[in-house]
């Protein structure tokens, strides 16, 4: 039976997960944004099916399922919020939100 | 197979870093596009087909297209791209790039403690639809009633 060490699909997802939340921190457009967010699911996604292929089980895979049905409407939300962010302020800056007033 | 993993693992590092460092909005996306179905083969890989499918058809198709549309509507052209040339000098990575580095060595610290083998065993459709409508099928009401919230608030926050 072929096998590859669980620590490298881990570390994989680590690796997908840290590149993503670097995204998150230094992007100013608010679009560059919603896809880091999503690469950063994506590889939790990525870490439960490692998981879950480590014992041969399928509560992963369905774990997997609610990550994405996750990914779905929060990008819907999102790019629903960005839209009229647009149309307020015109622009995709995500610095324009911090002058918002109470 | 095995091979397989390691060539799928680094074009999706390889496209995603493309992503985070791309101007061009249109070109992040393929690349963000190209790192999803990357782990798709991952995941075929790792004995789940039917996460694989659903990888490449929701992630790399559905949302994807929502982006994709939502660019379109923004008409997110040339200014855009300049717009993000002048945000992005190098002295705004080197904060974050070295606490998700300091992240980074810590998760890999403490994975590389476990030593288990993953056995390329297949998990297929009839064992996820198994018990996703045996014991979970409340998780997949819960996820219908998630959508449809998602769907309306989408389109309350879009109209005009």
């Amino acid at each position: 039976m072929q096998s590859i060490p669980i620590e490298h699909g881990l570390i994989l997802a680590g690796i997908l997960f840290s590149l993503g939340l670097i995204g998150v921190l230094t992007r100013r457009n608010v679009v560059f944004v919603l896809m880091s967010l999503e690469i950063m699911l994506n590889a939790s996604g990525l870490a439960f099916i490692v998981a879950a292929s480590r014992w041969g089980h399928a509560e992963g895979q369905i774990m997997f399922l609610m990550i994405l049905t996750l990914a779905a409407a929060e990008v819907a939300v999102g790019l629903g919020l960005i839209i009229q962010m647009y149309r307020r302020f015109n622009t995709v800056d995500i610095n324009v939100l911090s002058k918002m007033k109470g | 197979m095995i091979i397989l993993f390691y060539i799928a693992a680094a074009i999706a590092v390889i496209s995603t870093v493309c992503v985070i460092l791309q101007s061009n909005i249109v070109h992040a996306l393929i690349y963000l596009i190209t790192s999803l179905l990357s782990v798709a083969v991952i995941f075929y890989v790792l004995g789940a087909p039917f996460a694989a499918m659903l990888e490449a058809i929701v992630y790399a198709g559905a949302i994807m297209v929502l982006f994709l549309f939502v660019i379109m509507m923004l008409n997110l052209g040339q200014h855009t791209r300049d717009q993000e040339k002048s945000w992005l000098t190098s002295k705004v990575w080197i904060a974050p790039s070295i606490m998700s580095g300091i992240l980074l060595v810590q998760l890999v610290n403490v994975l590389s403690e476990l030593d288990h083998d993953v056995e390329l065993t297949r998990v297929g459709v009839l064992e996820v639809s198994a018990l996703l409508f045996g014991p979970y099928v409340l998780a997949v009401e819960l996820a219908s009633i998630l959508l449809l919230a998602g769907l309306v608030s989408a389109y309350h926050l879009a109209k005009k």
